[in-house]
Formats: C-alpha cells, sequence, structure tokens
C-alpha cells in the first residue's frame, strides 16, 4: 500500500522538476513537445492506473504514514495519506479527467513557447490535488489546498505578456487568500479546542478528529465558528459567493487549464473539505448558511452566464451556478450528493470547456488568416506596440469593422460564431450533449445529479424546516435558467450561419485527435455517468438503488465516510434525521417529471427565442431591451467587482499609498528625527565634539566600552 | 562524534584572522578568493557542530561543545561559548551566508575591495560571538562589534543616501544598545550579591537561575527588550532599517536581513525571557500587540513602495512581527515557530536581496517603474524570484509557511498573547503578504518589455544561479522536512520555557528580600526522534 500511494504522488512532482528544471535550464528541451508532453501525461496515467487498481480492489479504509511534517510541543503532523471511498473517488476523478485534459494539451498547446513551463505546471497542479484529496490531515490538506492555488496562479498568469491575465492570476491568489486565512483560523481552533480537552500530541488528523468523543467537543457554538470559517475557505476555492469573484477572470488562463483547474477539479475542494468533515459540519447548526450560500450563488450566476458574450465567461458563470447546487446538497447535509454532482459536472464541464477550447482554437485559425487578408487589423496581443488601440490606424479600421460589435476581433466571443457545427463535427455533438447533460435533460447525466440534489432540499424542507421549500424553488428556477444560458451558448456558437468577416472563404477546421478523443470520452461519461447515482425510488422499477450512496454514506451496517443527514446509519451525528421517509413515492415521481419538464421548457425556451440558433446577437439585444430591469445589472456580475473595487482593493491601495506610508514617513520617521534634532540642539554646546565622521563615533564607542570596562574591573 | 571544546572558537574567530589576512592582500582577485576561502572553510568548520551537538543532551548544567576561560580576574566575567539548542540553526545560518555573502559581491563591489572584505569577515566573527556567548558581557562585546563593521559597509560602499542611513543606523543602534550595556551591569551586580558571593557575574547559567525582584524586573526589562526591539526592528523602531536596507550594497542587505535582526529576536528569546519572566509575561500582550501591528503595517507600508529594495526591508518588519509575537507567546510550538522562523527569514529575504542585487547590478535601478516584462528576457532570474517570493509569502511546503503557522497555532494557545482577536489580525498577514510581493512581481516582471534598456538584460550566470541554488534547496528542504531541525530546539526551548514559569511563580511568592534561585530544568520525555511509521506494519 505504501508503495501504490508512492505511485500515486510520485510521478507527477518528478516528471513537473524534471521538466521545468530542464526547460529552465536547457533550451533544446523545450522543443521535444512529444517527449516532455508524454511524460507529462504518463505522470498522470500511472497514478490514474493505480488508482483504479486500488478502487476495484477497496477492502477498507487504511491510512499510510510517511514522514513527520511538523512537530514541536503537542502539535506533530505527519505526511499521511488516508485511503477510503471518499478520496479514492476523488483520486479517481482527478488523474482521469486529469489525464484526459494532458492529452488534450499537448494538441492544444502544440506550438507555444511555454508549452515545457505549461507541463510542469500542470503535472504540479495534479501532485497538490492529490494531496488535498488523499490528505489525513487538515495541514496536509491545506498543503495541497495553497498549492493547487499556486498552480491556479501560474497557470491564469501563463500568458504573462499581457498584464491583464496576470492581474487576473493576482486577484485569484489574493482571493483564495482570504479564505485561506479563515481557514488558517478553523484550524487555530479545531487545535486549541482538541488539545485543551484530550492533551496529549494531536496532529489536526482526521482519524482523531472524526471520533465521536472528539466530534461531541464540537457540538456547540465551537464547532458552529469553524464550520462558518472553513465555508469561508471553500467559498473561495470554490467560488462562492462572496469569494466568487476571481474564477470568472481566471479564463485568461489556458482553456485546458479553465477545464482541469477551474472547472473540474480544484474548484471542488471546497465541497471535499465540507463533505471529508461531514459529521463535525452537520451537526455544527451552520447548515443553512452553507445552503443558502449555494443557493443564492446558484441563481445569481445563473442570471449573470446567459448574458455573457464570451464562451468562455458562459461557462465560468456556469461553473460557479453549478458549485452553487453542490453547496446547497452540503447545506441540507446530502453531502454524498454534492460529491456525486462534482462528478457528474466534472465530466460535462470539463467537456464543454474543452469544447469551448476546440472552437477558440480554430477560431483563431480564422483571426489568423483573416488578419493574412487584411480583413482585421493585425495584432500581436492585447497591448502590442505596433497599432495601439486607440491610434489612429485601427480606429479607422474598427469604424468600418467587419465584426457585429465593436471591438478588435476576439476568437472566445460567440457573436463571431455561428454555425460551427458544419467544420467541426465532433466538437459540436460533444458539446450539444454536455449542453443537454448539464441542462438536466434525462437520462444524462446532469438529469440524475441535479434532481437529487432538488429532491434532497425538498425533502429536507419537509422533514428540517420549511424554509428550505424558498431554497428549493430557488434551485429549479435556476435549473429553467441553465438550460437556457446553456442552450444560447450551443445555438450561438454551432448553429445559424457564420457571423465572422469573409464567412464563405474563410473556414475554421475540427481539431486533431489529441483533442478530440478526450471530447468523446467526457462526453460519453456525460451521458452515462448519471446512472451510478440512480435516484433510490427507481427500486421500484427493479432497477439497483444509488451505487454512489452506498459507496460514501455506507450500505449495511458499513458507515462510508461521508455522513447523511437523513440516512439511519447516521442518526448518531445527524441531528435531523427522525426516523424513516417522510416523502411518498408517488411525490419523488412527481418530482422526478417536473425536473424534467423544467429541463425541457429552459431548452424549449432557448430553442424557440432564438429559432434554433437563425437568430443570433440580435435576440441578446432584444432580451437586454426587454429585460433591462435584470439583463443590464445581471451582465455587469451584480456590481460586486465594483463593489469590492470601491471598497477592499480602493481601501488598501489608498489607504497604503495616501495613509501609512506617508504615516511612516512623517510620524514615525519624522518623530524620531525630529527627537534626534532637538537632541542635538540640545546640544549645541558641544558641538565641537560632533564632528559628524563616523570615525570619530567609531572611536568613541570604543573608549565609552574600555571606560565602562575599567570601571567594572576596578570598583 | 567526541566533543571538540576548540571547534567553536575556531569558528567564531577564523573570518576574523581571515579579515587580517585579508587586509594585507595586493590583488583584488586574491582578496575575493581568500575571502571565498576563508568563509568556505569556516562553513565547513561549522557543519562540524551540528554533527557534534546531541539535542538530546541536556544543556541545563552548560552549553555542548563549549570553551569557558576566565577573563577578568577579579569579577566572573568571562569568556563563555558553546551551543545549545537555541543558537545552533542561527550559527550554521551565518556561516551558510558568508561565502553567499562573498560571491554576491564578486561583481557588484567595486571600490577598496580590501576593505569591504575584511569587514565583511569581521562581521561574520560578531554575529558568530552574538549567537555564541555564554557570558552577557561577552554577548554585548560582540553586539557592538557587529555594528562598527556595518557602518562602514553602509557608509562607505552604499547608495546614494548612503551615509544618512549608515549615521541613523549607528545613532539608533547605539541609543538601545547602551541602554543595554546599563542593564547588563545593573544585572551583574545584581546577580553579583544574590547568588555570586557579591562577586559581579555575567554568566547565563547564574544569570538564568536568579529571580530578579520584581520591581527590579520592569526597569532592567525595558533596558534589555529596548535594545533588541530596535534591532529586530520593532513597531515604531522600525525607520532605521528601511533606509539601511536600501542604501546597503547587496552584501550589507542580506547580512543585515539574514542574520544582524536576528539579534534582536534572539536576545529576547535568551536573554529577555528567561531573565525577567514575570515582567516578559505582563508585558507580553503590549509587546505582542505592537508586532502584530508591524505586521499589517509593514505590510501595507511595503505595498505603497515603489523602490523593490525597500518594500522588501518593509517585508521585514512585517515578517519579523510574527517572530517577536511567538517569542512572548510562552508556548513551545510558537517559540519553536519563531527560531525555524528567524532561519526562514534569514534564507528567504535573503535571497529576495540577492536577486535584487543581480538586477540592480544589471540595470542600475531600483524603481519598479524601470523594469516591467522581464519575465521573458530572463527567465531563470524570474523563476528564483518567484520561488523566493513564495516562500515569503508562506506557502506551504516552502519555509515560510512552517514557521508561520506554527507561531499563529501555538499563539493562539499561549497563556500571555493568546487572543484570538489578536491572532486573526496577525493571520492577516498572509493576506496582505500575497498583496504586496504579487503586486510587486506584477509590476516588474510581467507584460511587455517597456524599456529598450530591458531587452538585453542578461539572465544569471554560472556564478548566481551557484549562489541561489542553496537557498532555494534549503528553502524547500525546511518546507517539506523541517523536523530534523526543529527537533535541534525542541528540548532547550522547552527547558527554557518551563524555566522561565518555575522562575516567574517562585518570585511572584516569594517574599520581600528572600533571593530566588532556581535551577534550570530539563525536561526528558521529549520524543526527538519521531517513532516509526505504522504503515510499514501495514506493508507487510
Amino acid at each position: 500500500m505504501e508503495l501504490l500511494v508512492q505511485l500515486i504522488l510520485l510521478p507527477p512532482i518528478v516528471i513537473a522538476g524534471l521538466n521545468g528544471v530542464m526547460g529552465l535550464f536547457w533550451p533544446a528541451w523545450r522543443k521535444q513537445e512529444w517527449l516532455l508532453g508524454g511524460l507529462a501525461l504518463a505522470a498522470v496515467a500511472v497514478p490514474f492506473a493505480v488508482t483504479c487498481l486500488l478502487f476495484f480492489g477497496f477492502e477498507a479504509a487504511e491510512v499510510v504514514r510517511y514522514f513527520t511534517w511538523l512537530q514541536a510541543g503537542d502539535l506533530r503532523v505527519d505526511f499521511a495519506y488516508r485511503i477510503d471511498e471518499l478520496s479514492l473517488l476523488m483520486t479517481m476523478i482527478v488523474t482521469g479527467v486529469g489525464s484526459l485534459i494532458h492529452l488534450y494539451s499537448i494538441g492544444y498547446m502544440h506550438g507555444d513557447d511555454g508549452y515545457w513551463r505549461f507541463f510542469a505546471y500542470l503535472n504540479l497542479f495534479i501532485f497538490a490535488m492529490l494531496n488535498l484529496v488523499l490528505a489525513e490531515s487538515l495541514p496536509v490538506l491545506f498543503l495541497g489546498w495553497e498549492g493547487v492555488g499556486l498552480c491556479s496562479y501560474l497557470l491564469i498568469g501563463f500568458w504573462y505578456t499581457d498584464l491583464k491575465n496576470s492581474a487576473a492570476a493576482n486577484k485569484a491568489f489574493i482571493v483564495n487568500r482570504v479564505g485561506d486565512f479563515a481557514f488558517l483560523l478553523a484550524m487555530f481552533i479545531i487545535f486549541k479546542t482538541v488539545v485543551d480537552a484530550q492533551g496529549g500530541v494531536f496532529g489536526l488528523d482526521f482519524a482523531t478528529l472524526l471520533q465521536p468523543e472528539t466530534l461531541a467537543l464540537f457540538a456547540g457554538p465551537t464547532g458552529f465558528w469553524v464550520t462558518v470559517l472553513l465555508l469561508i475557505g471553500a467559498t473561495g476555492k470554490s467560488a462562492q459567493i462572496p469569494l466568487f469573484v476571481w474564477l470568472p477572470d481566471a479564463m485568461a488562463g489556458p482553456t485546458p487549464v479553465s477545464a482541469l483547474i477551474h472547472a473540474a477539479t480544484m474548484v471542488t475542494s471546497g465541497l471535499y473539505l465540507l463533505a471529508r468533515l461531514s459529521p463535525l459540519v452537520l451537526n455544527s447548526g451552520a447548515l443553512w448558511i452553507i445552503a443558502t450560500v449555494g443557493a443564492v450563488t446558484a441563481i445569481m450566476a445563473a442570471t449573470v452566464a446567459i448574458t455573457q458574450n464570451d464562451i468562455k465567461k458562459v461557462l465560468a458563470y456556469s461553473t460557479v451556478s453549478q458549485l452553487g447546487y453542490m453547496f446547497l446538497a452540503a447545506g441540507v447535509g446530502a453531502f454524498f450528493v454534492a460529491i456525486f454532482h462534482v462528478m457528474t459536472h466534472a465530466f460535462f464541464k470539463a467537456c464543454l470547456f474543452l469544447g469551448s477550447g476546440s472552437v477558440i482554437h480554430s477560431m483563431h485559425h480564422v483571426e489568423h488568416e483573416l488578419e493574412h487578408k487584411g480583413l482585421i487589423p493585425s495584432h500581436h496581443g492585447p497591448g502590442s506596440h505596433d497599432t495601439p488601440l486607440d491610434s489612429e490606424a485601427t480606429q479607422n479600421t474598427l469604424r468600418h469593422s467587419p465584426l457585429p460589435y465593436d471591438g478588435p476581433f476576439d476568437a472566445q466571443d460567440m457573436r463571431t460564431m455561428g454555425g460551427l457545427r458544419k467544420f467541426m463535427p465532433i466538437t459540436a455533438i460533444t458539446f450539444g450533449l454536455s449542453t443537454l447533460a448539464i441542462a438536466g435533460l434525462p437520462p444524462l447525466a446532469g438529469f440524475f445529479s441535479k434532481d437529487e440534489i432538488l429532491f434532497r432540499v425538498f425533502e429536507f424542507g419537509q422533514s428540517a424546516h420549511i424554509g428550505y421549500m424558498a431554497l428549493w424553488v430557488v434551485g429549479l428556477i435556476t435549473a429553467v435558467l441553465t438550460a437556457i444560458y446553456m442552450t444560447r451558448a450551443y445555438l450561438l456558437t454551432f448553429e445559424g450561419t457564420p457571423r465572422w468577416p469573409d464567412s464563405m472563404d474563410t473556414h475554421p477546421h475540427e481539431s486533431p485527435w489529441t483533442m478530440t478523443v478526450p471530447l468523446v470520452v467526457l462526453a460519453g461519461l456525460a451521458v452515462v455517468g448519471g446512472f451510478l447515482g440512480l435516484p433510490p425510488v427507481f427500486e421500484d422499477l427493479g432497477l439497483p438503488g444509488s451505487w454512489i450512496h452506498g459507496w460514501l454514506v455506507g450500505h449495511g451496517d458499513h458507515l462510508g465516510p461521508v455522513a447523511d443527514s437523513l440516512d439511519p446509519l447516521w442518526a448518531s451525528v445527524s441531528p435531523y434525521y427522525e426516523g424513516e421517509h417522510h416523502v411518498s413515492h408517488a411525490v419523488e415521481w412527481a418530482l422526478l417529471g417536473l425536473g424534467a419538464v423544467v429541463a425541457l421548457v429552459g431548452i424549449g425556451a432557448a430553442v424557440y427565442y432564438f429559432r434554433f440558433g437563425k437568430r443570433g446577437p440580435e435576440a441578446d439585444r432584444k432580451a437586454r431591451k426587454v429585460f433591462g430591469l435584470f439583463y443590464t445589472p445581471a451582465s455587469h456580475v451584480w456590481g460586486w467587482d465594483q463593489f469590492y473595487n470601491a471598497t477592499f482593493v480602493r481601501g488598501t491601495v489608498e489607504g497604503a499609498r495616501k495613509v501609512f506610508a506617508p504615516f511612516d514617513k512623517n510620524v514615525v520617521d519624522g518623530g524620531v528625527m525630529g527627537l534626534a534634532g532637538l537632541v542635538r540642539r540640545a546640544a549645541s554646546g558641544l558641538r565641537g565634539v560632533q564632528t559628524g565622521v563616523v570615525q570619530t563615533y567609531a572611536l568613541a564607542i570604543v573608549v565609552g566600552v574600555v571606560a565602562v570596562v575599567a570601571l567594572v574591573l576596578f570598583v | 562524534m567526541a566533543d571538540l571544546p576548540g571547534l567553536l572558537s575556531l569558528v567564531i574567530f577564523l573570518p576574523a584572522v581571515g579579515a587580517l589576512l585579508v587586509a594585507f592582500l595586493k590583488s583584488v582577485d586574491a582578496v575575493r578568493w581568500a575571502s571565498l576561502a576563508v568563509t568556505g572553510v569556516t562553513f565547513v568548520l561549522s557543519l562540524g557542530l551540528w554533527l557534534g551537538f546531541d539535542p538530546a543532551v541536556s544543556t541545563a548544567e552548560a552549553p555542548q561543545l563549549a570553551t569557558r576561560l576566565p577573563w577578568f580576574g577579579s569579577v566572573d566575567i568571562s569568556y563563555f561559548v558553546g551551543i545549545d539548542g537555541l543558537n545552533l540553526l542561527l550559527i550554521l545560518l551565518t556561516t551558510l551566508l558568508g561565502p553567499i555573502i562573498v560571491l554576491s559581491s564578486w561583481t557588484y563591489i567595486g571600490k577598496a575591495h580590501r576593505g569591504y572584505y575584511a569587514l565583511m569577515l569581521l562581521l561574520e566573527t560578531g554575529v558568530l560571538g552574538v549567537f555564541a556567548a555564554f557570558d552577557v558581557f561577552l554577548f554585548y562585546i560582540f553586539f557592538e562589534l557587529t555594528l562598527i563593521p556595518m557602518v562602514f559597509i553602509i557608509g562607505i560602499w552604499g547608495g546614494e543616501d548612503r551615509v544618512y542611513a549608515a549615521i541613523k543606523f549607528v545613532i539608533y543602534t547605539l541609543v538601545g544598545s547602551l541602554l543595554m550595556l546599563v542593564g547588563v551591569l545593573w544585572l551583574g551586580f545584581e546577580a553579583g550579591d544574590a547568588v555570586n558571593g557579591g562577586v559581579f557575574t555575567t554568566d547565563w547559567y547564574k544569570l538564568v537561575q536568579f529571580g530578579v525582584p520584581l520591581g527590579l524586573q520592569y526597569a532592567m526589562f525595558g533596558l534589555f527588550a529596548l535594545a533588541f526591539a530596535i534591532k529586530v526592528p520593532l513597531f515604531p523602531l522600525h525607520t532605521w532599517l528601511p533606509d539601511a536596507h536600501t542604501q546597503a550594497p547587496t552584501g550589507g542587505s542580506v547580512v543585515l536581513a539574514g542574520v544582524l535582526l536576528k539579534m534582536g529576536t534572539y536576545g529576547l528569546l535568551r536573554f529577555v525571557v528567561p531573565f525577567f519572566p514575570n515582567a516578559s509575561a505582563e508585558l507580553a500582550m503590549p509587546i505582542a500587540i505592537l508586532a502584530v501591528v508591524g505586521i499589517v503595517y509593514g505590510a501595507l507600508v511595503a505595498f505603497a513602495q515603489t523602490d523593490v529594495k525597500k518594500l522588501v526591508a518593509y517585508s521585514s518588519v512585517s515578517h519579523l512581527g510574527f517572530v517577536v509575537l511567538g517569542v512572548f507567546a510562552f508556548d513551545t510550538i510558537a517559540v519553536q515557530g519563531s527560531l525555524i522562523q528567524m532561519v526562514n527569514h534569514g534564507l528567504s529575504t535573503g535571497a529576495l536581496f540577492l536577486i535584487i542585487g543581480m538586477m540592480y547590478e544589471r540595470r542600475h535601478t531600483r524603481a519598479m517603474a524601470d523594469y516591467g516584462g522581464i519575465a521573458k528576457t530572463v527567465p531563470v532570474l524570474t523563476f528564483f524570484m518567484l520561488f523566493s517570493v513564495f516562500a515569503s509569502a508562506g506557502l506551504p511546503g516552502l519555509n515560510g509557511f512552517v514557521g508561520e503557522f506554527m507561531i499563529l497555532i501555538g499563539s493562539w494557545n499561549s497563556p500571555t498573547v493568546g487572543n484570538p482577536l489578536l491572532v486573526a489580525v496577525a493571520t492577516t498577514g498572509v493576506i496582505f503578504a500575497a498583496v504586496y510581493l504579487l503586486w510587486m512581481v506584477y509590476r516588474t516582471f510581467f507584460g511587455e518589455v517597456t524599456h529598450e534598456a530591458n531587452t538585453t538584460m542578461k539572465d544569471l550566470n554560472g556564478r548566481e544561479v551557484g549562489l541561489l541554488v542553496p537557498l532555494a534547496a534549503l528553502m524547500l528542504l525546511l518546507g517539506f522536512w523541517p523536523s530534523p531541525f526543529l527537533a535541534q530546539s525542541e528540548r532547550a526551548v522547552r527547558s527554557l520555557l518551563e524555566t522561565s514559569e518555575l522562575k516567574a511563580a517562585a518570585v511572584e511568592s516569594a517574599a520581600a528580600d528572600e533571593v530566588v534561585v532556581v535551577p534550570v530544568a530539563w525536561p526528558d520525555e521529549v520524543a526527538l526522534t519521531p517513532p516509526p511509521a505504522p504503515a510499514h506494519d501495514a506493508a507487510h
């Protein structure tokens, strides 16, 4: 077991180091794209294979311990890793989806100057993410937590010659640090609580923390505050209100990064953290906060997604919204459903992002061809010196812009796309399937996971607190919005007629196999992935029950790693469990039907409104006119960024520049120097002694020391 | 390993001997190579100290690898140096930085080479003496000895405002250290009367056992703590630091940030806390507040800087705030964190100053506005910069996190400074550190190259890479596997804290005129070597 876990953890870090160091110091290495890309892929594929081995041969949870990290006083943190149902499932997702995205990147990043850097960062990310999901203690989890943050920073700012990207990278890291600050405080409280009560050495390890007697310490307000602080940490990493603002900007990174880090894996770590500590969270009294944060984020981000024109921005807000669903699930104590949605979302959202990457890739070819033909001004990246945007030449071209909007050609803008299905059928079909999956069309993956979330919220509303019914309604509305914005994105991109200039003679192309194979695999998973979590009511039809429920929550009398608010197995932990089912099977069936109807309504509405793609951006403009009251603030993300800029950002920047720095110079330093001046004036009688020559002072010191020594000796 | 009593003295004085040698050499190359050889040999010899030191052996009676020679016949002042858990790592840090500083000065120093290298070597002896001394008077002599070379290094080889910065540095430090001298003498007489048969004594072991009466503790605490607070520097006594750092040549900045500031925090831990435990515990809160103010304040002022070197200088104010917080926490985890953080800060801030020096050598400017986009032209330099920046920002897996985490979690548990609000404010330091460091990187390294001169900037040469690699390797090692380093000091720290607590309680309950003497405690139940991993059994 020890060796197997090493085989999971070590390949990514070793290859990351190799590719990084070789690439940095030996430029010839950078040209070996297939070699270094292949190595990087192997560094994720090997762990995936090992994880499969462990996954299918799983018998009982095990902890593997390597060496001691931190040790002092009562604190002792080991590099120890936990192999159980939850960590294995997450490792499967990380390495499985990770392998596909590595393969995709080999094609996508072809020819980029920073090819070697990209794969070094990507492998480093996998290493950090594996630490996060396999960790046996909170500090090691935090190592992974901040490690993925580092890689996110490096990859968002990957094309660093454009300052916009670097600014987005900074924003991501700093906003996440706000969450990490809360995470740290939570660890401090946990440590003090446990050490004060139990004494002895403690390493914030889950084995100790999740024991019944330890959990009892967190039943009161302590547990509430720990949960709230961890939730704040989770809202940073998982892009929820109030810390979601970094994720849309993070789309500045290369698209495979958006798929891997900012959709499928890293952003789900907040959910993983809550699920890992679910026995504690369940009893903290803070569930309603988690659920509210999730529901509000879900609907807020969904409204924004409808208004976006950048295809990646649509997907980014969609991710925020879907993560909101997961928090909603966690907030009703259905942590396994949250993880189920983590998994299905990893499939269809990774597919959507990679699909958008494929589209962007081909639109870049269109852009180059148009530049070559002189139909749009050529540029070498934003901020280029050749043709600044405000120069007269550029302005003239823009005035006669052949584009359907003002501004330079943007390969990510859906307003220049349209009709791409003809040119890239594989991308279109996989993207379309994933769209239907996320929209919740039965029997695709998103239908089952989203429906299970809504069902659990409904059930919780019935049994725990009626207030949750309001969140259920919010969830339903969000489901309609989801179907609408994703269908809109698909239609604007792939259907209708092409809208880029010279579209008769300028054609995009389908991407190479390294990119389409991952698309096909992920789309397949997006279709069938939902069968791992069939609704319990399907047992009426003689179908198997929810596999993922049994795997994570437990089955028979075997207790899984994830607590559940309404499961008899966890009755001892859950204050919400009050005996068997409250919701009749008829209602369950009705709710399933309602879910299907909601998806169909949303898809249908969008298809009708955009006339299956025949109407393009002009339909959006009409929507803006009609729904201006909502549309305009939604398109400005409800003012979150403006609010933060006007308060925290401006406060820090101006405070530092206009208050603290002058204060330091004039008051603190000025005070001391003023005092020195006073002494000097007072001592003006002794001016002859004050020569201003440092050597004299030094001499004076030596004389003084000798005098004191003499004093000591002879007195 | 056999006890080598002379080894420590050899390590301490070898650089001074080297300074003499260097002063008589003719050619510049000979000066450089001789300095490199001397510092290199010193470092290698100092590794013997690591091998010779056994953290399991009690230092309650005397330090290890000690030398003790009577100095002034009639009074109890001696040349008393030794190694215990508190100073071992700092001594090694000093000797490690020796050759690195020489190499970093190789082409940076353009005039009066002999003087520069001789002073640097003399400075190394001074710093080593400070850390090794077990006699407070000896400590004081070494403490002052470090001042003189540093002043000249800033004043002669510094930037445009070097004389102003040097004088400011002298005046600030002298004010503190002369007050400390008064404290040393006062304490020596008091202790002599109480525990040494009327003979003046500055022996650390005698002083540490002597319970200074409550009233005197506060006065003496003030005299000692002020000197160290200036050296650290603790807010609001920090304004000499940005000037000294900015004006000093690279080597000077590295030694200043790397080890000189640690003399302050080390002094607080070695002398102030155990000598005056009651006053330290009582005044821990006000000092911790100043430390925490320094953490946030230093970070915000750093953020406002346009001079990259000044930014890093203010970051030291912020980082050292953590160390002071930990020292006054009276908690093993926090103090251990402080000790390791002293080393960490020396490595990461040292590296930052080295890299900034390399940039300065190429472009002769410290203004961030004069750079911009240089990641493209100097990728290797950029790599080391990012590495050090993240170490400094406390990224787990690199060294800075280990110290900060232990200081904060220990302080949260602390009987003296364990106020949740205070520690929470201190923890915001992790946010602010990311803010000022990442925006510095943004302004300096990313974007398009905007200045013509930066397009031809040369990347690091072999010498420069060679001197950064050991620092980076140590940052990584201390980040992932700090436990062997922490084990060196675990018992010494516990001993110090237990002795202080016993003494504080004894002084508290002592009758008037009662002389309190408390033996140095030595904890025995400390697991210094981790038990074997249970997974080994599971695997078979």
